[in-house]
């Protein structure tokens, strides 16, 4: 009898709290239903283009059919990554996929903060303004368009040969020399992205207090003085930023300017993980295999901007959460 | 306040403005080549080998090969169906996001919020998403192009942040008039918004303007390319296809110049708004950078 009752009265309970909570939802639902009403086109657009697709990645485990289609196709467990890993491209993509980005990081990655500490150091307005403008000019260049000139500016008789020539370089065909690819990728994103990159670091630039500069100059504090004691600490929370979100992307290549870039003779330094699920993927239709090598990637990125963040927390104070 | 340099200083300084100088004249020199190059004689254009400072043998034929080429028309049309097409949808869908998430005292706001920031993290892949839109239909028509990138999360975050800085009070007294969340997002908060709104209209029609990977993904019909993809096939496929066979030296020297016809063609419409998009660009990158 006692048990009973006991139970009945937590059943009790429990109806009073889901009553209140009812209730609670009710008055939520009358003051905010109009923005309920808003979101909801916004929520269904995440949910069918970005979570079904992470529902959708099981075809990983599976073997694609189109009869059976993603729910229906037969499950082969690990099989397709199995295959993956022990295959002759895991190697190949995972090094030129690293490479890539070990040259974007120790070359791309300063040159926009090189850029904004020179031209901070620039004192007439007018030819500050100018140069800023004119640097950001190649971001807004479509890829295929940057692509094709340098496709034409690499040809043999294009302009790079012809100013190779000058210091007694044989003419070549740059886009087929395996050795010169990634040089061409990096030096030619450098170009594409300097000016635009270093906008974020002069915005930091130019809150640093002015005052700071006013007493150190007081202080008998020469330019390089300043800039290493006041201009580089005052910029280092947004390098901090910067650095974890390109951690986050150290095995992500975009498949873009590779696809228009490669052919079949720089593929052993070109092809990336990114160029190597199209090309599997949607030119010879083997999804499950190319949904588990982008799955692969995706986990990767996603431990790598963690890690970064998590050591970027315990040693300064700049994280992203 | 009068200081003088020291010799060092003034050494850097001068170091300084030349590599400045070299870097414009760097970022300049390849978009003033394909303008020059393609008004010039394509015979001069092939012997100079890519150094070229000013227009030799002034003609328009590359121009009118460009403009006699049906697909680069095609291209155009589909190109300015999805610019248009794309940033309406765009534009609505990050304004509904943004107004939505910008609301205080919203229950639930901090679970949507978070789910829609890990997607910036993490995705399903490249394939998923392909099958997807394959089986709601799309591939091969003009909506996937349009609806799959319905919203850039990055812009809806800086929209929002802009939503969050109007005054409260604006809106509360509308609201006691009456007013509800679509008439107050409609009359209050989007017109405050413009500049905004500006930014948000030049950030996706630009990338719709430039984007090619999609359209490569997705499109097989001719009829449906975008100009990015017509481009590739004149200014890459065809290049890359004649560096492998190695027929480079019996190449028609005309090519050449219609290839730079087509960029500038191309390349035209971004670089009338360059002066506007480089203004709101850039602002959109500050608004941005504001960290929640």
């Amino acid at each position: 009898m006692a048990i009973s009752l006991n139970i009945m009265s937590k059943n009790h309970i429990r109806g009073a709290k889901n009553q209140r909570m009812l209730a609670r939802l009710y008055t939520e639902w009358n003051r905010n239903k109009y923005v309920y009403i808003i979101l909801l086109p916004v929520v269904a657009y995440y949910i069918i283009f970005h979570y079904l697709p992470m529902y959708g990645v099981i075809i990983a485990w599976k073997r694609f059919t189109p009869m059976g289609g993603i729910w229906g196709s037969e499950w082969v467990g690990w099989r397709n990554f199995e295959n993956f890993f022990k295959s002759y491209y895991f190697f190949r993509l995972l090094r030129n996929t690293f490479l890539i980005n070990l040259y974007g990081l120790i070359f791309s990655f300063p040159a926009p903060i090189i850029l904004a500490l020179l031209l901070n150091e620039i004192k007439v307005g007018w030819f500050k303004r100018t140069v800023q403008t004119i640097s950001y000019l190649p971001h807004f260049i479509s890829t295929v368009v940057i692509c094709g000139m340098l496709v034409n500016f690499l040809a043999p008789d294009g302009l790079i040969n012809t100013v190779l020539a000058v210091l007694g370089v044989e003419p070549k065909a740059w886009l087929r020399v395996p050795g010169a690819f990634r040089i061409i990728y990096v030096s030619s994103g450098i170009w594409q992205e300097v000016g635009w990159g270093s906008i974020i670091y002069l915005a930091a630039l130019s809150n640093i207090d002015p005052q700071l500069y006013e007493a150190a100059t007081i202080d008998g504090a020469n330019r390089w003085q300043k800039m290493w004691h006041i201009t580089i600490p005052g910029i280092i929370p947004t390098i901090v930023i910067m650095f974890i979100l390109r951690m986050g992307s150290m095995l992500s290549v975009g498949a873009e300017k590779i696809i228009l870039l490669y052919n079949p003779t720089t593929y052993e330094v070109a092809d990336v993980i990114s160029t190597f699920v199209y090309r599997r993927g949607l030119m010879e239709n083997d999804y499950s295999f190319s949904a588990a090598v982008g799955l692969f990637n995706s986990v990767v990125n996603f431990m790598f901007l963690i890690i970064a963040n998590t050591i970027s927390r315990r040693v300064s104070e700049s994280s992203l959460w | 306040m009068y200081y003088k340099k020291s010799v060092g200083e003034i050494i850097f300084d001068v170091l300084n403005y030349c590599a400045m100088i070299l870097l414009v004249i760097a970022t300049l020199y390849p978009f003033w080549y394909v303008l020059v190059a393609s008004l010039s004689n394509p015979t001069a254009v092939a012997q100079r080998g890519g150094l070229m400072l000013w227009v030799e043998g002034f003609t328009l034929e590359a121009y009118r090969t460009v403009a006699q080429n049906p697909n680069v028309w095609i291209g155009y049309k589909n190109t300015i169906i999805y610019v248009v097409g794309g940033t309406v949808v765009n534009l609505f869908m990050t304004t509904l996001g943004a107004y939505g998430l910008s609301r205080r005292n919203l229950y639930g706001k901090g679970v949507i919020m978070k789910l829609i920031v890990f997607t910036m993290f993490f995705s399903g892949g490249l394939i998923p998403t392909f099958l997807l839109v394959k089986s709601l239909g799309m591939v091969d028509t003009r909506w996937a192009m349009i609806i799959p990138g319905a919203i850039s999360t990055y812009n809806m975050i800086i929209m929002r942040t802009a939503f969050q800085g109007i005054p409260v009070s604006l809106e509360e007294s509308a609201r006691i008039d009456g007013a509800n969340d679509f008439t107050i997002m409609w009359r209050i908060i989007v017109p405050l918004s413009l500049p905004v709104m500006a930014v948000m209209t030049l950030f996706y029609a630009v990338g719709h303007w430039n984007s090619f990977f999609n359209a490569l993904v997705y499109l097989r019909r001719r009829e449906l390319f975008p100009l990015q993809l017509i481009l590739r096939e004149i200014l890459i496929t065809q290049s890359l296809y004649e560096m492998m066979t190695n027929v480079v030296t019996d190449r028609e020297p005309i090519g050449e110049t219609i290839k730079y016809a087509t960029i500038i063609v191309s390349t035209v419409p971004i670089l009338c708004l360059y002066p506007f998009l480089q203004k709101y660009f850039v602002k959109g990158v500050l608004i941005g950078s504001l960290k929640e």
